[in-house]
């Protein structure tokens, strides 16, 4: 009887469970697929209402659109050569900071520790920076992308709680082989992280690709050092206020709307992340598993 | 004589280092440039702007500098608390940082814990993998999503018209009232896939024997769920919401930037907003800088607070 009861009670959670996933999945994609089918479809049609899942009317013109777009395209650039610096500098001056405070004899380890744990919990703000990279001569110009953000805290101590767990006979039997720290870092020690490099690498990718402020509040002026995320806000924000929309519609043609302008580019914007990111799982999740949480 | 050689291996552990010696320093003088190369960066970047603190005492002219500035104590303060907009993006940022907070944990833990129930391994790893999908995506396009699915004519409104449960189509950005529950879902659907990785990995390591135990002692899925799951995810669970207290006020602005208008600023505003706002936009600095020590003061106090209640709870400690 009992028995009986709870196989019954098992279904039916076994039931609201699978439909509960359903509809997280729809949730979650339908933005997504609903974006894509407005990107191919004629942009006047669309007015219409109506695109669900699939266009009513195929056209490339909105991507055709974006491409000749030189903001978005020159955006795009930026914001591919940002994502590449800025990684490849981050994941090596974290790596060399992060295997300095894993050495268990380097004479300042505590200190060096400490000094930049501080900086997680205080830092100046927004004002006292802005005026300070004014006054480096960072605005207006590509710096401010790659340089401000490259060592943090909290991707050193990733890679640091990574490179604790590795044995120190190594670092000691290649020390008696005579080999310098340079070498252990570079032979010995970086092969073996290779899977939290790329977690790091890709937390950093990740928020390089996906950042505007800094390119609003330092290089808004300077129209070749805008990112693909900013030029796609402003794209947004002139379809949002409707005042801009004829401009648009005008040099395009006339089946050409702001909004399937900009559902094309969104769509581009988000490619590389969704082309990228299924292959990349088995990283980041140790990486979460490794340090915590980063939003 | 066992006691002795205990303590002697009790001393080894405390103390199993000699001192360094001056040959060692030689060779670790590669390390020693290094770091001093790092702290060098650290200092110009992390802590050369905390200088900047001083304007937030002075009246703060660019022309005359942070050295002949002139200092007028806690008047911006007073300003500052004096000003009903500040006093409101106080509120804004607290209010929209918890109710974030707990909306984004629950579903979380919730989302977790029913994955972790599907029976497929096919079935988990594809709703897993699309679950990440929005956490990879930037605000700019999740705002241009929302505001897509919130239009008038959007598929929000679409669906309450057809299920009558509204006869005339709502304007979601134009009423204050949907602003708060706009963030909150708006995070929800972001962040749950992703935040759900870490309880799914916790429930792994859960020893399986307290299943099979549970099991004969006769309790089903309802009742393994609450007395095994439930516990064994109780320290993650702990300290992420320690580790995120901390960050309450961190969380108000990108959002709430692109997502505000003139027409519900009064819920929408928060301190960063306000920074950006008389800092930057209206070029005072002094007022600018005030508001964001506040902040800062406010974020210290929270995870001081939290780390003490870890602390007397004797759950893991932050620091």
């Amino acid at each position: 009887m009992t028995k009986k009861k709870r196989t019954m009670a098992d279904r039916v959670f076994v039931v609201c469970n699978t439909v509960f996933m359903i509809l997280f999945v729809i949730i979650t994609l339908y933005p997504v697929l609903n974006t894509l089918a407005v990107s191919f479809n004629d942009g006047t049609d669309a007015l219409r209402g109506g695109i669900y899942l699939w266009p009513r009317k195929w056209t490339m013109k909105n991507y055709v659109t974006v491409l000749q777009k030189n903001n978005l395209v020159t955006g795009a650039y930026i914001s591919v050569l940002r994502t590449v610096i800025g990684t490849l500098l981050a994941l090596v001056s974290n790596a060399i900071l992060a295997f300095i405070v894993s050495r268990k004899r380097f004479l300042f380890k505590k200190q060096l520790s400490f000094f930049w744990v501080v900086t997680m919990y205080v830092n100046g703000g927004l004002i006292p920076t802005f005026l300070l990279y004014k006054n480096l001569g960072m605005t207006n110009s590509f710096s401010v992308y790659v340089i401000p953000g490259m060592i943090s805290a909290f991707n050193m101590l990733v890679i640091r709680t990574y490179m604790n767990g590795i044995p120190d006979s190594l670092e000691e039997s290649a020390q008696l082989d005579g080999a310098g720290y340079g070498t252990i870092f570079v032979k010995i020690i970086s092969p073996l992280c290779k899977p939290v490099y790329a977690t790091v690498a890709l937390f950093v990718a990740v928020g390089q690709w996906n950042s505007w402020f800094d390119a609003m509040l330092y290089n808004r002026l300077d129209s070749k050092l805008t990112t693909l995320q900013y030029e796609l806000m402003k794209l947004l924000s002139s379809v949002t206020n409707q005042g801009t929309s004829m401009e648009a519609m005008k040099n395009s043609g006339g089946n050409v709307t702001p909004t399937s302008v900009r559902a094309a580019a969104t769509i581009l914007t988000m490619l590389p992340i969704i082309c990228l990111y299924p292959f990349l799982q088995r990283y980041f999740v140790t990486g979460m598993t490794l340090g915590g949480v980063k939003e | 004589m066992s006691n002795k050689f205990k303590n002697k291996s009790k001393a080894n552990i405390i103390e199993p280092k000699t001192k360094i010696s001056w040959k060692e320093i030689k060779q670790q003088k590669v390390l020693l440039i290094w770091s001093a190369v790092i702290v060098v960066y650290g200092v110009i970047f992390y802590y050369l702007p905390l200088a900047g603190w001083l304007m937030a005492f002075q009246n703060y002219k660019p022309k005359d500098g942070l050295w002949h500035s002139q200092f007028i104590g806690f008047a911006k303060f007073q300003q500052l608390f004096s000003d009903i907009t500040f006093i409101r993006t106080i509120r804004n940022t607290l209010a929209m940082g918890v109710i974030n907070l707990i909306a984004t944990f629950i579903t979380a833990i919730v989302f977790a814990i029913l994955l972790n129930e599907i029976a497929s391994k096919g079935g988990k790893k594809v709703v897993q993998t699309i679950s990440y999908l929005p956490h990879f995506l930037s605000w700019i396009i999740v705002t241009g999503i929302l505001h897509d699915a919130l239009s008038g004519s959007g598929i929000i409104n679409e669906v309450l018209l057809k299920m009558n449960i509204i006869d005339q189509s709502i304007n979601f950005f134009a009423h204050p009232g949907y602003f708060w529950p706009i963030v909150a879902f708006a995070n929800v659907w972001k962040e749950t896939g992703w935040n759900a990785i870490i309880y799914l990995a916790a429930i792994t390591s859960i020893d399986p024997s307290l299943y099979e135990a549970a099991s004969i002692d006769g309790a089903g899925r309802f009742a393994k769920i609450k007395y095994v799951t439930l516990p064994g995810i109780k320290p993650t669970i702990m300290i992420l919401l320690l580790m995120n207290v901390g960050n309450v006020l961190n969380a108000g602005f990108e959002i709430q930037y692109l997502l505000g208008n003139g027409l519900v600023q009064s819920v929408s505003q928060t301190i960063d907003i306000y920074v950006l706002k008389w800092g930057i936009s209206q070029s005072d600095y002094s007022i600018g800088t005030a508001a964001g020590i506040f902040k800062s003061l406010v974020s210290i106090v929270l995870i001081v607070i939290a780390n003490q209640i870890a602390k007397r709870n004797g759950e893991e400690r932050l620091f």
